[in-house]
C-alpha cells in the first residue's frame, strides 16, 4: 500500500474543486492552478523515483485488496506519462494565462483543465478496467466542455460531432467491458490478465479485443480520426495544444496496456491489424499535412502521424520497438504542446490562419520563428532533439522483425511532416512583411516563457536521453513481462 | 399566477416536506440498506424541481437563495476529504470506519464515516442536478 499513487489524481481534482469558491477572483483561481500542478508534478516525479528505486507501487482503494476492489498501479509506464501529462498542463496553462479571453476563465476554465488531468492521470494509474472507463469519462467530460466553450458558430458543430463521436466510442467500450467480465469474470486487469492466459485467448476473447481496439482506435485517432481535425481546431491556442499533447496519448496509452498486458497471445492476428491500421493512419495523416493549407488543420494532422507511428511501435513489440514507442510518446507530448502553441502564436498575430495571408513575420518575431523552426525539426526527428531517438529505436525494431515495407512508410512519412511543418514555417515566417511594426493583429504575448520551457525540454530529452532511457527500459521491462505487473498487483495465494 | 396552480401548489407545500423526509432517510439508510447519498440526493432534487414546477424561479429563489454550483462543489470537497483523512490517519485512501455510541435521544447508534461521504455525494449530486436543470429552465 502506498497512499502517493492517489496524489496525481487527488491534487488536480482537490484544487479544481477550490477554484469553484473563487470564481470571480481570476488572479486567484491562476495562482491555485500553478500551486496545485507544481505539486502534482513534485508528486509524480517522487513517484517515479519510488517507482524506479522499489518496483511497481499499488494502492488498494479503501483497504480492498486487489482482485475485489479497485487498485491503482503506478508502474514506471504510467509514473512517467503522468509526469509528462503534468508538466505539459502545467506549459499549457501558463500560455492560457495570455491568450484566452476574460469570459472563458470566469466560466471555469482552469478547474475543468484540473478536472481533465485528473482524468489523463487516472486512465494512466489505474489498475481496474471499469475505472479506465470512468476516468476516460471524467476525461473526456472537462473536455466536451472545453471545447463548447465560447458557443460560436464553430465551437457548436464541432462539439456536437466530438461529443456523438465519443458518445458511440464510450457506449462501444462499456459494451466491451460487459463481454469480457461475461467470459472471465473480473475486471482487475493484473486478474484478466492472469485468466486470460489460463483460458487461453480463443476466438471470442480475440473478437473482444478487436473491439477494443475499434473503441480506442476511436479515443487516439488510430485510423478512425475523421472527428480529430475538425475538434482540434475549434477551442483557443492554449486547450488546443493541451488536448493534441494529451487525449489521444491516452487512448495510445489504453492500446499499449491492452495489448501488452492482456491480449497478447495472439499477436498474428491483433498486431498485424495493428500494424495495418497504423501504416494507413501514418500515411492518410501526411496526405491531410500535406493537402491543406491552414496551420490549425496541418499541425492536426500532424497529430495523426505521429499516433500512427507510436503505435507502429507497439504493434511491432520488440524490446527496441517498445522503447522507441514509450519514449516518442513522451517526446510527443512535449513536441505537440509547443508546435501548438506556436501555431496558436502565430495566428494570433497575424489574424488569420491561411498559409497564403500569412505575413513576414520573420522581422520583428524572430524569437518566435526560431522557436517554430525548433519545434519543426522535433517533429521530424532531426538528431539533437528527442524526435530522432525514439523514431531510430522504433525503426530499428520494425527492420528487425521484418517490417521494411511499414519502416518505409514511417521514415517517408516524417519526411513529408517535416515538409508540412516547414511550409508553415516558410509562409509565415519568410517573404515580404505585409503587416508593420504596431499592426499585428495581437501581440501573440505569453508564447515565450511556456515555448521556451518546452524547447528547453525538448532539448534536454534529446541531448540526456541515455538517463531517461534507464526509466523507459524498467517501463518495457513490465509491459514484456505481463507476470510482473500481475505478481504486484494480485496478492500472492497457493492454489 | 394561473388560477389552476391552486391545486398544484396547496399539494406541492404538503408533498415537498414529505419527499424531503424520505429522501434524508433514504440518505442515512445507504450504507447498509438499499439507498444512499446518490438516490437521496436525486430524490431531493426532484421535491426541488417541483417546487420551481409549482411556483416561479423567482419565488423559489427568495425561499432558497443558494448557489447550486457551490453546493456541488462543496460536496465534492467533503467527499475528498473523507478520503484524504483516511489518508492523513494512514490508511489507504477512502477507508472507511464506524463505531458504536451511545446518544441522548437516539440510544446507541452507528457512526459510520461513510455516511459523511454519503453526504458529500449527496450534495454533489443535489447541485449538480440542480444547475443542469435551472440552467435549461432559465434559459429562455
Amino acid at each position: 500500500m502506498n497512499n502517493f499513487v492517489i496524489l496525481p489524481i487527488l491534487l488536480p481534482l482537490l484544487s479544481g474543486i477550490l477554484m469553484f469558491f473563487i470564481r470571480r477572483q481570476i488572479r486567484l483561481q491562476e495562482a491555485l492552478a500553478v500551486a496545485g500542478l507544481l505539486s502534482t508534478i513534485i508528486a509524480s516525479l517522487l513517484m517515479v523515483s519510488t517507482i524506479s528505486d522499489n518496483g511497481i507501487q499499488i494502492l488498494n482503494m479503501g483497504g480492498w485488496e486487489a482482485p475485489f476492489g479497485i487498485s491503482l498501479v503506478a508502474d514506471m509506464l504510467a509514473g512517467l506519462l503522468v509526469a509528462t501529462a503534468s508538466v505539459v498542463t502545467l506549459i499549457c496553462v501558463l500560455y492560457a494565462f495570455y491568450s484566452t479571453n476574460q469570459d472563458r476563465k470566469k466560466f471555469y476554465i482552469y478547474p475543468l483543465i484540473m478536472f481533465l488531468l485528473c482524468g489523463v492521470n487516472g486512465s494512466f494509474l489505474t489498475g481496474d478496467i471499469f475505472n479506465l472507463f470512468v476516468f476516460f469519462e471524467v476525461m473526456l467530460i472537462s473536455s466536451y466542455a472545453l471545447i463548447s466553450l465560447g458557443g460560436g458558430k464553430i465551437q457548436l458543430r464541432e462539439t456536437i460531432k466530438y461529443v456523438i463521436t465519443n458518445i458511440i466510442a464510450s457506449s462501444m467500450f462499456v459494451i466491451a467491458i460487459a463481454y469480457l467480465y461475461s467470459i472471465t469474470g473480473t475486471l482487475n486487469m493484473a486478474h484478466l490478465s492472469e485468466r486470460v492466459a489460463l483460458a487461453g485467448q480463443d476466438g471470442l476473447i480475440t473478437t473482444v479485443s478487436l473491439l477494443f481496439l475499434i473503441v480506442f482506435g476511436l479515443k487516439a485517432g488510430l485510423l478512425l480520426f475523421f472527428w480529430l481535425p475538425g475538434s482540434y481546431s475549434a477551442p483557443p491556442a492554449a486547450i488546443s495544444a493541451l488536448f493534441a499533447a494529451l487525449l489521444t496519448k491516452v487512448g495510445i496509452y489504453a492500446i499499449m496496456r491492452m495489448f501488452t498486458l492482456i491480449f497478447y497471445h495472439q499477436s498474428e492476428l491483433t498486431h498485424t491489424i495493428l500494424v495495418w491500421m497504423s501504416a494507413l493512419t501514418m500515411i492518410l495523416g501526411a496526405v491531410g499535412a500535406i493537402a491543406y493549407t491552414d496551420i490549425r488543420r496541418i499541425l492536426a494532422y500532424n497529430v495523426i502521424v505521429s499516433v500512427g507511428f507510436i503505435v507502429f511501435g507497439v504493434a511491432v513489440a520488440s524490446e527496441a520497438s517498445l522503447n522507441g514507442a514509450v519514449f516518442y510518446l513522451i517526446h510527443d507530448m512535449l513536441a505537440k504542446a509547443l508546435v501548438f502553441i506556436l501555431g496558436g502564436a502565430i495566428i494570433s498575430i497575424a489574424g488569420t490562419d491561411k498559409l497564403r495571408d500569412m505575413p513576414g513575420l520573420i522581422r520583428f518575431r524572430p524569437t518566435l520563428g526560431w522557436l517554430f523552426f525548433l519545434s519543426a525539426l522535433a517533429l521530424a526527428g532531426v538528431p539533437p532533439l528527442s524526435g530522432f531517438v525514439g523514431k531510430v529505436m522504433i525503426l530499428q525494431g520494425g527492420v528487425e522483425q521484418r517490417y521494411y515495407v511499414m519502416a518505409a512508410v514511417g521514415l517517408i512519412t516524417s519526411l513529408l511532416v517535416l515538409y508540412s511543418a516547414m511550409k508553415i514555417f516558410i509562409n509565415s515566417f519568410w517573404g515580404e512583411t505585409l503587416l508593420s511594426e504596431g499592426e499585428e493583429k495581437s501581440s501573440g504575448k505569453g508564447y515565450l516563457l511556456p515555448g521556451s520551457i518546452l524547447a528547453a525540454l525538448i532539448i534536454g530529452l534529446g541531448i540526456g536521453a541515455e538517463p531517461v532511457m534507464e526509466y523507459v527500459r524498467q517501463a518495457v521491462e513490465v509491459m514484456l513481462n505481463p507476470t510482473l505487473y500481475i505478481e504486484a498487483v494480485l496478492p500472492q495465494t497457493d492454489i | 399566477m394561473k388560477f389552476t396552480d391552486v391545486i398544484l401548489q396547496t399539494s406541492t407545500k404538503i408533498l415537498v416536506f414529505i419527499i424531503l423526509t424520505f429522501s434524508i432517510y433514504v440518505m442515512f439508510a445507504g450504507h447498509h440498506n438499499p439507498g444512499g447519498g446518490f438516490i437521496g440526493g436525486l430524490i431531493t432534487a426532484s421535491a426541488l424541481i417541483l417546487l420551481y414546477i409549482a411556483f416561479d424561479v423567482k419565488t423559489v429563489h427568495e425561499i432558497i437563495p443558494v448557489d447550486f454550483k457551490i453546493v456541488g462543489a462543496l460536496g465534492v470537497l467533503i467527499a475528498l476529504l473523507t478520503g484524504i483523512g483516511s489518508m492523513v490517519l494512514g490508511y489507504p485512501f477512502l477507508s472507511q470506519t464506524f463505531a458504536y455510541k451511545t446518544l441522548p435521544l437516539f440510544g446507541k447508534t452507528e457512526l459510520a464515516t461513510a455516511v459523511i461521504f454519503d453526504l458529500g455525494v449527496y450534495m454533489a449530486v443535489v447541485g449538480t442536478t440542480m444547475t443542469i436543470i435551472l440552467s435549461i429552465g432559465e434559459d429562455e
